[in-house]
């Protein structure tokens, strides 16, 4: 079951441009079960891009992806997949939904296969609330919490349906520092001890590298995809610390 | 027969419609306020009134006529939103107009169904026959199931999109069917509360409902029990003091949003 070496999202030449203006060129990359995965790279690099393109919500020009080793235009068991979209609590202020129902919608859409847990979604959902520490405020409206829990609960969301991977873009963009570092130390924790496997797209490098253990540097083209121990050791990583985004900001 | 009987037999009739479009409105008009679609009752009830009009120009059931083109017009709103790269509001107003224009030109044709079509600009809730009971039973019926149905994956959507995508949800067949039980609703409106009226009625209700709601399921309950109440209401209000029944129900859903946005400010 927890084959290391499965991939669990494979990119292959893939290529996409809007209306005419690439934003990703060849990008090449595979994801393996256990891994937690941090891309970086300046803004408009491509990365929201590149996330989109391997959840299936933008389909690339060139290039394919599988996901569980399934070609993405067959695959199907989204029940696999947890996706948090950048600035995802920008939702309606005025959409009335309690904590608990912003779970529940999820869970209870999610297709899931006959052989999956069956415990009741009531306890579901209190059990995700609590691995976000969340689980007191069930019951409040979702626009009364502030934007690192409401952040908290999209985790929450994500986690109930019990995906084997997460990917998440820029989760903490408007989150204080203490919470920021809450909220990786929780990401670490899942990818350690119940195995998710994380793709995270982040500025914060330098407060996730701890729990990280492959990087890609992005930009356009990818720059650098490997481990994390050697890409400390790389040149890049050097410029990143000394806040010198322009090697990999270079535009071709 | 007593004159009495029958009267009030109309208005039993009356409030059984009204009951079932009160719950049907309730219902989806929670959903058209939230995705910012209160428009699309004001454009599909011109499409609708465009069907009564050709339904009595070639001499069909005006009503189920109208319920077969308001789908089509719906689904053409869709097709437009979708690939004609013009903003929502504006393929609404494209399809308004046309439908009114079709309407004033059949009737310059064919001047003899002039008064049965102002009937539906304004509602004519003691026309109501008996066989069009069963149907606003069966619309409602309809709407309410289509809703319950779907609840979760409907409110996954509306909440956030993108994730209820990656997460293998059919959402263009959703936006359809929202949009479909829209139209066969409004055409039901369109009989009660006529042409002017109908969108205040799919749109007010949800509008005081949210007003006072702290999650989603108590704005459903309360868009249907405001839309019940101002129905109902306002169907008895007209019978009693003899006024026109469309207006007797808006201002009285109308009172009911200012109660509840008063009530809001105060706690
Ligand atoms: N919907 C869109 N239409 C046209 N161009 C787009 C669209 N979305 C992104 N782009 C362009 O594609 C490029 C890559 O954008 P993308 O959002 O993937 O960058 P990013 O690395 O996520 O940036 P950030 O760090 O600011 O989130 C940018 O040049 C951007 O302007
Ligand atoms: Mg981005």
């Amino acid at each position: 079951m927890t084959d290391k070496s499965e991939e669990i999202i494979r990119v292959e030449g893939v290529s996409f441009a809007y209306d005419g203006v690439e934003a990703l060129v060849d990008i090449s990359l595979s994801v393996l079960r256990g891994d937690f995965l941090a891309v970086i790279g300046p803004n408009g690099s491509g990365k929201t891009t590149l996330l989109k393109i391997m959840v299936g919500l933008l389909r690339p020009q060139r290039g394919r992806v599988w996901l569980f080793q399934q070609p993405l235009e067959t695959f199907n068991q989204w029940h696999r997949i947890g996706y948090i979209q950048q600035k995802a609590t920008n939702f309606d202020p005025i959409f009335p939904i309690s904590v608990a129902e912003v779970i529940a919608a999820s869970l209870n859409s999610v297709r899931r296969p006959p052989s999956g847990r069956r415990a009741p979604v009531r306890k579901k959902i209190l059990e995700a609330l609590q691995t976000v520490g969340l689980e007191k405020e069930a019951g409040k409206s979702m626009n009364s919490l502030s934007g690192g829990q409401q952040q908290r609960v999209l985790i929450a969301r994500a986690l109930a349906t019990e995906p084997e991977i997460l990917l998440l873009d820029e989760p903490t963009t408007g989150v204080d520092y203490p919470s920021q570092q809450n909220f990786y130390d929780l990401l670490g924790k899942l990818n350690q001890q119940q195995h998710l496997t994380i793709v995270l797209v982040t500025h914060d490098y330098g407060i996730v590298n701890r729990h990280v253990n492959r990087v890609a540097c992005l930009n356009q083209k990818l720059f650098y995809h490997g481990d994390h121990s050697e890409f400390c050791q790389s040149d890049r990583f050097r410029e990143l610390l000394q806040g010198g985004h322009h090697l990999i900001s270079h535009r071709h | 027969m007593s004159g009495d009987l029958i009267l009030s037999s109309l208005f039993l009739r009356g409030l059984l419609a009204g009951g079932c479009l009160a719950l049907a409105c309730g219902l989806l008009g929670v959903f058209l306020v939230l995705r910012r679609d209160a428009m699309i009752s004001h454009g599909l009830s011109h499409v609708a009134f465009a069907g009564v009009a050709l339904g009595l120009a070639l001499n069909l059931m005006p009503v189920i006529f109208s319920i077969a083109v308001c789908l089509l017009g719906s689904l053409l709103i869709i097709r437009l939103k979708e690939q004609a790269r013009l903003p929502g509001d504006t393929a609404l107003a494209l399809l308004s107009s046309a439908g009114l224009a079709l309407a004033v030109l059949l009737m310059s044709l064919k001047k003899d169904f002039g008064a049965e079509l102002m009937s539906y600009l304004f509602g004519d809730i003691l026309a109501i026959g008996p066989s069009e009971i069963y149907l606003a039973a069966g619309l409602a019926v309809l709407v309410s199931a289509g809703i319950s149905l779907n609840l979760s994956r409907l409110i996954f959507m509306m909440f956030d999109r993108e994730a209820a995508s990656v997460s293998g949800l059919g959402l263009k067949k959703l936006d359809r069917l929202l949009v479909m039980m829209s139209a066969v609703t409004i055409v039901l409106g369109l009989r009660i509360v006529g042409l002017l009226l109908v969108t205040g009625l799919t749109v007010i209700p949800a509008a005081s409902a949210l007003q006072l709601a702290r999650n989603f399921r108590q704005t459903l309950f309360f868009s249907c029990l405001f839309s019940l109440l101002s129905i109902l209401g306002g169907i008895s209000l007209a019978y009693v003091f003899n006024l026109p029944a469309s207006a007797a129900i808006i201002f009285l859903a109308l009172v009911i949003f200012a109660l509840a946005y008063l009530l809001k400010r105060r706690y």
